[in-house]
């Protein structure tokens, strides 16, 4: 079993290739790998509950952790509590921890 | 120490444009402050963060002096984050593509940047627990 971290850095609402990223992240759990998603910049807008949150729901339940930088979420001023149904706030020391552990990881 | 890791970050953007600088040297602070080996190859546009000329400047629309403004300067990020890796027991390895300098005219970096070339990003690559490529839009 593999595992990955996927850094998802760019807005669904801007640049429609962002779906191709989370059917990766899907794709992968599907195959038994361990899979993270973690959102950074813009790419933490649709963790604000939206007509693009629907999206991470289906990640979460198909087995992707998603999360969300809290320091990016506090510069949009996305409060936790409108956070979407699957996503976590996680600081960004967690991208060292998976740089560290080996895992693979990719930047979009 | 045996958990001292080895990281290596490929950039590419120029400072001052996109969030993506800023969130890279984030993640290096990160690892500096747990005082890892820390490589840094920075291609095209990304030559310009270590770039020693970068000035603070007054915004006259907002009614600020310089010291007012107080405007962020990539090349003192890339400094302090080269003193605090070093404060740790680490050591920030920053390489600036010789052929982007060239193009930019972008030699004057601050103390601590040395000219490479991709191959030296391999190279570095190759001896790392891991490597973050974080390539422009």
């Amino acid at each position: 079993m593999g595992r990955y971290l996927l850094v998802e850095s760019r807005d669904p609402f801007d640049s429609a290739d962002v779906q191709n990223a989370y059917d990766l992240a899907s794709d992968l759990a599907r195959d038994g790998h361990e899979v993270t998603l973690f959102l950074v910049q813009n790419g933490v807008l649709p963790a604000r509950w939206s007509g693009k949150s629907a999206s991470l729901a289906a990640l979460s339940d198909a087995g992707v952790e998603v999360l969300a930088d809290d320091f990016s979420l506090r510069e949009r001023g996305i409060a936790l509590e409108r956070l979407a149904r699957g996503v976590a706030p996680a600081p960004l020391e967690v991208v060292v921890d998976h740089l560290a552990d080996g895992r693979k990881v990719i930047w979009h | 120490m045996a958990d001292k890791k080895t990281l290596t970050f490929a950039i590419m953007d120029a400072p001052f444009e996109n969030a993506r600088t800023t969130t890279a040297m984030r993640l290096m602070d990160i690892a500096a402050r747990r005082g890892y080996q820390i490589n840094v190859f920075a291609y095209e546009g990304a030559v310009y963060v270590p770039f020693a000329a970068q000035r603070q400047h007054p915004n006259a629309v907002h009614g600020r002096d310089v010291e007012e403004e107080d405007h962020p300067l990539p090349r003192e990020w890339v400094a302090a984050v080269m003193a605090e890796a070093e404060k740790n027991g680490g050591k920030v390895d920053w390489v600036n593509c010789g052929l982007c300098v060239d193009e930019r005219g972008a030699g004057d970096s601050i103390p601590g940047v040395r000219r490479g070339t991709p191959g030296d990003f391999w190279t570095m690559a190759g001896a790392s627990d891991n490597t973050l490529v974080i390539p422009t839009k």
